[in-house]
């Protein structure tokens, strides 16, 4: 019994609707054999959680470039942990500065990926986050 | 195990997630999950959506399960997407098409990826439908991959089967071929404010008229709508509901179901049959021989099972 493809959901939390790059992410981990599920644009944080929850998904993914991202990534880790997702990896993108990542970290966020990241390294990296939950979880 | 297996019978949105992701997986988590809950299915009117990639499948069933949810029914979804033969990746992309039902607890919608299965279906959209249907969802409703003309699979899991065609998909050979428009219970000619809606109706009405008429045997309707403006979708559901009573009434449901449960069984003796022969050793070498011309694949084949 072979492990099953990583599966991820991308989403976009807010209200700013440029979704190139979350689109361009969701093709890239595509590439790197992964199953990706794309929400689309304008999604509260019950909406993400919901379809996390039914996707049954390893990763959370957010993009962001409102500036909201400090308000509504909580409520979404939070929304998730209530719900009984306490083992999903959680990734963020778009714009997010720099002082915040520190905070963001704390609240659970593995990694976060802005402007200039590249898409190989996001897939690397999401890979070895899961292949050592997923070794933890056997152990 | 039992817990989860109520909490799945509750219809707990984690639990059932749980559960289709245990079938995906396959081997003994599957043959566990079923065993559980198998003998709790057999309520849910199961509808398979079909058609060409872009015809409007996900519009239509975001549509038609807005309407049942009107009506208080719980509505499971499972749409399929393709996985990648190169990567083993895939875009799981009907969700993003069905943003009106988010929010609403008595939807589920799940997508699956193909797994290199062929047909139109995920390797374990049997499965999920079990898992679905145990967990009390009244509607089932599986929306296939973007089908060409013989992804049919979903015709022997579906009580009733929806094929969606969009204007100007092809003439009147493309209609009069094998396949796809076969399988139709109801046909919808989707996207019907566009020109040549009347035209592609007439043709799929026209290709029905040709089949010999046979007495007592279900026509499928051809009707038009335009999912993305929920119109035409009453009539759609009204079709559908005619033809489950269709299939009481002549008592052909117990023919489909077991021609449900035979295609099933064939399709897990050969997924089981598969690995017995495998016996988890890779084919390369056999590959290779055939390569280079000193076997062909059937001397290959005897040979792999002889092993």
């Amino acid at each position: 019994m072979s492990a099953r493809p990583i599966r991820v959901l991308i989403a976009k939390p807010g209200l700013d609707g440029h979704d190139r790059g979350a689109k361009v992410v969701a093709r890239a981990l595509r590439d790197a054999g992964m199953e990706v599920i794309y929400t689309g644009i304008r999604q509260t944080p019950e909406m993400i959680v919901d379809a996390a929850l039914q996707e049954d998904v390893d990763v959370i993914g957010l993009s962001i470039l409102s500036g909201a991202h400090m308000d509504l990534f909580p409520r979404i880790v939070e929304l998730a942990k209530q719900k009984g997702m306490d083992d999903v990896l959680f990734v963020c993108g778009g714009i997010i500065p720099d002082e915040d990542i520190p905070t963001l970290k704390q609240m659970g966020f593995t990694g976060a990926f802005g402007p200039g990241a590249s898409t190989q390294e996001l897939a690397k990296f999401i890979q070895a986050q899961i292949a050592q939950k997923r070794a933890r979880v056997q152990a | 195990m039992l817990d989860s297996i109520e909490r799945v019978r509750a219809g707990e949105p984690r639990a059932v997630a749980r559960a289709i992701s245990a079938v995906e997986r396959g081997g003994a988590d599957a043959r566990a999950t079923i065993g559980a809950l198998y003998r709790f299915t057999g309520k849910a009117f199961i509808i398979g959506v079909t058609g060409a990639p872009g015809a409007g499948k996900s519009t239509l069933v975001n549509a038609l399960a807005k309407f049942f949810r009107r009506r208080g029914a719980r509505v499971g979804i499972l749409t399929v997407d393709p996985t990648s033969p190169f990567t083993g990746g895939a875009l799981l992309g009907d969700r993003f098409r069905m943003q009106d039902l988010s929010g609403d607890a008595g939807v589920f919608i799940r997508s699956m990826a193909t797994r290199g299965a062929l047909g139109g279906l995920a390797s374990a959209t049997f499965e999920a439908i079990h898992v679905l249907d145990a967990a009390g969802f009244e509607i089932v409703m599986i929306e296939t991959v973007g089908a060409g003309q013989s992804e049919v699979d979903i015709a022997k899991h579906a009580h009733t089967t929806i094929v969606v065609e969009a204007p100007g998909m092809g003439d009147d050979i493309q209609a009069n071929k094998a396949g796809i428009l076969e399988i139709a219970d109801v046909l919808v000619v989707n996207k019907a404010d566009r020109e040549e809606a009347n035209a592609t109706a007439a043709v799929l009405e026209m290709n029905l008229n040709l089949k010999p008429r046979i007495e007592n045997e279900w026509r499928a309707p051809v009707l038009k709508a335009i999912a993305l403006k929920e119109q035409g979708i009453a009539e759609i559901v009204a079709a559908a509901e005619q033809h489950r009573e269709y299939l009481r009434a002549h008592n052909l449901l117990p023919a489909r179901e077991r021609a449900r449960w035979r295609a099933e069984l064939e399709n897990i003796l050969q997924k089981q049959l598969l690995a017995r022969a495998l016996n988890g050793k890779p084919l390369d070498a056999w590959v290779e021989k055939i390569a280079a011309r000193e076997m062909d694949v059937y001397q290959a084949a005897d040979a792999v099972m002889e092993e």
